[in-house]
């Protein structure tokens, strides 16, 4: 293999297996060690820069960054990132006046954002600072997108969500509540420098199948039924409820429904329970609150008497996977199964939808009714409509959507400044030594054992009576300390400094994961054959060195080290060093 | 601050015939200078009793006086282990073995552990082909006591500050050699590919089995001039052949189907395997390691591998007729077969 170039702040990026998978590539490692020194603002700032939500996402996040932790790979489960990034936001001290600060002078360039979430709020954060003209259209009442209509009052309680919100909109933004946008065309004639598109996916699938116009009255749409519970139109539904779906929509639906006066709600879906879209702990939670689960269940009809519902039956089937991975459902053959309801909600999946978007714009779409849309620049066919968040590749989260809206707001800055859009700024990096002496380093080396510990939960009995009161407790500051030095800090590096190595294999034997080898080099599959241990994962890239004086190479295969430094503790000439590297997404201006 | 290793292990490590990892072999966090050799003879120990899937407490270690007698508590931490007195390793290692011959009995000395307050020790168990592994991690000076000059430390080498060393050296595998010891190899704590071999078939081995492991001291002898130094060594290294074990139960066939190099049968069906075997090089004769020795040393080389193999050794034990079972499995029977025994012994000498 070649020398590993760890000039390239790329490769060091990767061995932050958090940040890295994190779409707003969030320092993770960074924000953990402030945690746990009771910096929790600061730790709060770290979060606020890179994904505008902290409190938020504290609560709500998709946590990408979960699976992809090192610890979980090391033990059995990751560390508790998303909870941890909630302490920062739980026990900060003021923040706003560490945020950029009124009045920012003007640059005489105006610009619309069309709906109000996070996408659209991310990218008003990061030009409105730069003396841009910002004004958001949205036909909710307030800004927050579905973070506001969707997201539960359980899971995210409405005072962290308005302050988040207002952190970005008292930057100066003009906004346009209250307000449907119906034609691009006309916003166009505004002459603003630029257009940000960030309408989300609004359109909840229904399902079409007998019975469905005779029930009407009782069959309602998830997430329309879910904006109307929060916007307090709806307030309350049958003690028997079906939702259909198994995704996190249909999670949201039944626990909702649960709170508002449902007893027996069933979440019914096609595909086994394994399969289910709903991250593993929405299920965990909905299971807790009484839902039972029934999958592998197609929906047949809406059994509906004398005018009214009276529930659904449904086809029993099983999952059958050709050579190709692809699946299908079966019927088992089984008789259907009647299950009653006083009302359904269809929780089956969202859409994308333009209509107020006129074919003249130059805006075009492609499959799937789709618009056509640069995935590095969010740039449409129009150079001047710019699109991010759900509305640009359709739905996924909230972090994605800030992470759009980021990369959005540089090519809108680009644009008004008439420069190269591809040209992308690099990123902020930062390599520096954490030695302080023999044994000493500036971090916290020492690796713990502790398994990961559980956010405590409110009383269901008082949970299930409130549909706002929050069912996660948070951790306390003792209980996140414990977690935080869960963290392996892969952020401080283990880099090798060839020259100096005497090749005495002192850092082979002392490593306690067997990450480092020193062996003839080869072709990478070959290299994994040879090393230390097993060296499966093939995502983990493999540290090369040049080759050294006695014709071999030092392998490091990143995939488990500890990050605990003993390599350089052993070391007898500093070949190697621990070294914390920083890497931060550089923002538009 | 880290003075503590993580309990974290590679989560695939491979598992050994007795279920354990490489894990159930480790001793405690060492304490030596970062970059001493002698930490890499211990990790050289740990994959070869690992590998051989030998159980930890069927292993006895037992060292003297010196950084590299310290080792022992850095390896196999399930094992017994005995530090005993400046050079006095070997007898107490005799005793343990007369005591209980079922046991696997690793010693580790230094070259002043052992070439100089030990020497006698060293040539009596060597004398008397006692069943243990010898190994003595040589760096050519007295490191626990600040890096004086050892006696085997070559003439002319120089030390950290400066000096010369006037007098010659003693050269231990020659000597074992010479003494008649029944397996004498030597090594360098940098070449794990040769050492690990070398611990295995010398486990393997019954009788007294010499390893000689030149182990660069990085603090006291590391510097230019010296030869013992990582630089040095590896600019004079001539290894004999190319080494492999291969364990009793191992289809050899397989492996060395085309009929290259030297195959040594062992007592119990394990073999050494020698590859491109250097010329004048003959493990089963004495007279030509001995030479192969002398003429490396007139040219400034330092010659490793497997040097001489006697297969057919025949222990201590068998030369005494001691008995069969280990002493500590005899019962008040058999220690004490009563009046009408003695009567019979009495009976003898009249
Ligand atoms: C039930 C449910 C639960 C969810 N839970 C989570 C979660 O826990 N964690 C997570 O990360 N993600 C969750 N999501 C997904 C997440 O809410 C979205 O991915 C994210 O909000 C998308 O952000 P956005 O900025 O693209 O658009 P949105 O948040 O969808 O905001 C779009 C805004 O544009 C407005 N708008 C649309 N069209 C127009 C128009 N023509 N004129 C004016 N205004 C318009 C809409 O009213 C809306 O306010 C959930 C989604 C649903 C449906
Ligand atoms: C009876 C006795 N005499 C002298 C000493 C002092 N002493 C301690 S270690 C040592 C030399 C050790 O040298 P070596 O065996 O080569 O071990 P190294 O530290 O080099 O590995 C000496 C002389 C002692 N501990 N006991
Ligand atoms: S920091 Fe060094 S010693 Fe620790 S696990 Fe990583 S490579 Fe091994
Ligand atoms: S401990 Fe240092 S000098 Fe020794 S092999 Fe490792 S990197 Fe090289
Ligand atoms: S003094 Fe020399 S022999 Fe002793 S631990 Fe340090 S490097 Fe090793
Ligand atoms: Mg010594």
């Amino acid at each position: 293999m070649k020398p590993t170039d760890d000039k390239n702040p790329e490769y060091f990026h990767k061995v932050v297996d958090c940040q890295y998978a994190c779409p707003a590539h969030t320092p993770v490692p960074e924000y953990i060690r402030l945690i746990a020194e009771g910096k929790y603002t600061e730790a709060y700032m770290i979060n606020w820069e890179s994904n505008v939500f902290p409190g938020v996402l504290g609560r709500t996040c998709d946590r990408p960054c979960e699976p992809a932790c090192r610890r979980g790979r090391i033990e059995e489960e990751p560390v508790a990132i998303c909870r941890l990034k909630r302490v920062a936001a739980d026990n900060k001290d003021d923040v706003k006046s560490l945020m950029p600060q009124l009045p920012f002078e003007g640059n005489g360039k105006r610009i619309a954002l069309i709906g109000g979430g996070p996408a659209s709020l991310t990218v008003a954060r990061d030009l409105a600072p730069l003396g841009y003209e910002i004004h958001l259209y949205d036909e909710q009442e307030a800004g927050g997108g579905m973070m506001r209509s969707q997201i539960p009052s359980f899971r995210l309680p409405i005072d962290v969500l308005n302050e988040e919100v207002n952190y970005v909109l008292d930057m100066g933004i003009h906004t346009q509540f209250k307000t449907y946008v119906s034609s691009l065309k006309e916003i166009l004639d505004k002459e603003y420098d630029a257009v940000f598109v960030g309408t989300g996916a609004p359109r909840g699938r229904d399902l079409i199948i007998p019975g469905r116009q005779e029930a009407a009255e009782n069959i309602h749409i998830g997430v329309n039924w879910l904006a109307s519970v929060a916007f307090e139109h709806t307030h309350k539904i049958g003690k028997k409820v079906i939702v259909l779906g198994g995704g996190n929509t249909a999670m949201d639906c039944c626990r909702t429904s649960r709170r508002l006066g449902g007893e027996q709600v069933k979440v019914v879906v096609r595909s086994p329970f394994a399969e289910m879209k709903a991250s593993p702990w929405e299920k965990e939670d909905a299971v807790h609150e009484d839902i039972q689960i029934l999958d592998n269940h197609v929906p047949k009809v809406f059994v509906v008497e004398n005018g009214k519902l009276k529930g659904m039956t449904f086809e029993k089937v099983h999952a059958v996977f050709n050579d190709k991975g692809k699946r299908s459902l079966i019927p088992t053959g089984e008789p259907e199964v009647f299950i009653e309801a006083d009302d359904v909600l269809v929780a089956i999946g969202l859409e994308n939808t333009f209509p107020w978007i006129e074919k003249e714009t130059g805006v075009d779409f492609g499959e799937w009714g789709m618009p056509i849309v640069d995935a590095k620049t969010f740039q449409s066919s129009n150079k001047k409509v710019f699109f991010g968040g759900d509305a640009a590749f359709g739905p996924k989260n909230v972090i994605t959507a800030v992470a759009h809206g980021h990369q959005a707001a540089i090519s809108i800055d680009l644009y008004c400044r008439e420069k190269d859009l591809t040209e992308r700024p690099s990123p902020f990096t930062n390599l520096v030594s954490q030695k302080m002496g023999i044994h000493e380093w500036i971090y916290e080396s020492e690796v713990e054992n502790d398994h990961r510990y559980l956010v405590p939960h409110a009383a269901k009995s008082v949970t299930l009576s409130d549909r706002k009161m929050e069912v996660e407790l948070g951790f306390d500051v003792e209980t996140a300390l414990k977690e935080a030095r869960r963290c392996l800090n892969c952020d401080v590096e283990t880099v090798f400094y060839k020259d100096k190595c005497i090749e005495c294999d002192a850092c082979v034997f002392i490593c306690p994961t067997q990450c480092i080898t020193f062996t003839t080099n080869g072709e990478e599959e070959d290299l994994r054959t040879r090393l230390r241990a097993p060296s499966l994962n093939l995502k983990q890239d493999l540290y090369v060195s040049d080759t050294l004086p006695t014709q071999r190479v030092m392998v490091k295969d990143e995939d488990v080290c500890l990050h605990c430094g003993l390599c350089a503790e052993r070391c007898p000439t500093s070949a190697w060093d621990m070294q914390q590297f920083l890497y931060k997404v550089t923002k538009a201006g | 601050m880290t003075y503590i290793r993580s309990q974290f292990r590679h989560p695939g490590l491979p598992v050994n015939e007795l279920g354990y990892t490489t894990k159930e072999y480790e001793g405690a966090l060492s304490t030596l200078c970062a970059g001493c050799g002698h930490d890499s003879i211990s990790g050289c120990i740990i994959q070869a009793c690992f590998e051989m899937s030998v159980a930890p407490h069927r292993i006895a270690k037992l060292s003297g006086i010196g950084c590299s007698s310290k080792t022992p508590t850095y390896f196999l931490g399930n094992s017994h282990g005995f530090n005993s007195v400046h050079g006095r390793m070997p007898s107490v290692a005799t005793g343990a073995n007369m005591a209980n011959r079922d046991l696997i009995y690793l010693g580790v000395s230094g070259d002043g552990d052992t070439a100089s307050i030990g020497m006698g020790q060293f040539v009596h168990v060597i004398r008397r082909n006692l069943n243990m592994v010898y190994i003595v991690m040589n760096n050519g000076c007295y490191g626990l006591t600040k890096g004086q000059d050892s006696a085997t430390a070559d003439e002319g080498s120089k030390s950290k500050k400066g000096s010369v060393n006037p007098f010659q050296p003693i050269d231990l595998a020659g000597m074992a050699l010479e003494l008649g010891a029944s397996f004498v190899a030597q090594s360098f704590s940098g070449d794990k590919e040769q050492l690990v071999p070398l611990i295995k078939a010398a486990i393997d081995h019954p009788g007294f089995a010499f390893i000689n492991v030149i182990s660069p001291c990085v603090t006291f002898n590391n510097n230019p001039g010296s030869t013992k130094a990582y630089d040095y060594v590896r600019e004079h290294i001539e290894a004999s052949a190319t080494i492999d074990f291969v364990p009793a139960k191992t289809e050899i066939t397989t492996k060395y189907a085309d009929g290259t190099g030297t195959d040594i049968e062992l007592h119990d069906g394990s073999h050494i395997h020698l590859e491109k075997l250097a010329a004048g090089i003959n493990p089963y004769d004495r007279l030509a390691a001995m030479n192969a020795l002398q003429n490396a040393r007139n040219n400034h080389e330092i010659l490793t591998g497997l040097l001489y193999i006697e297969p057919e050794s025949t222990d201590l034990h068998h030369t005494i007729q001691s008995s069969d079972r280990a002493l500590n499995s005899l019962g008040q029977e058999e220690l004490c077969p009563g009046a009408e025994a003695l009567a019979g012994i009495n009976e003898g000498f009249r």
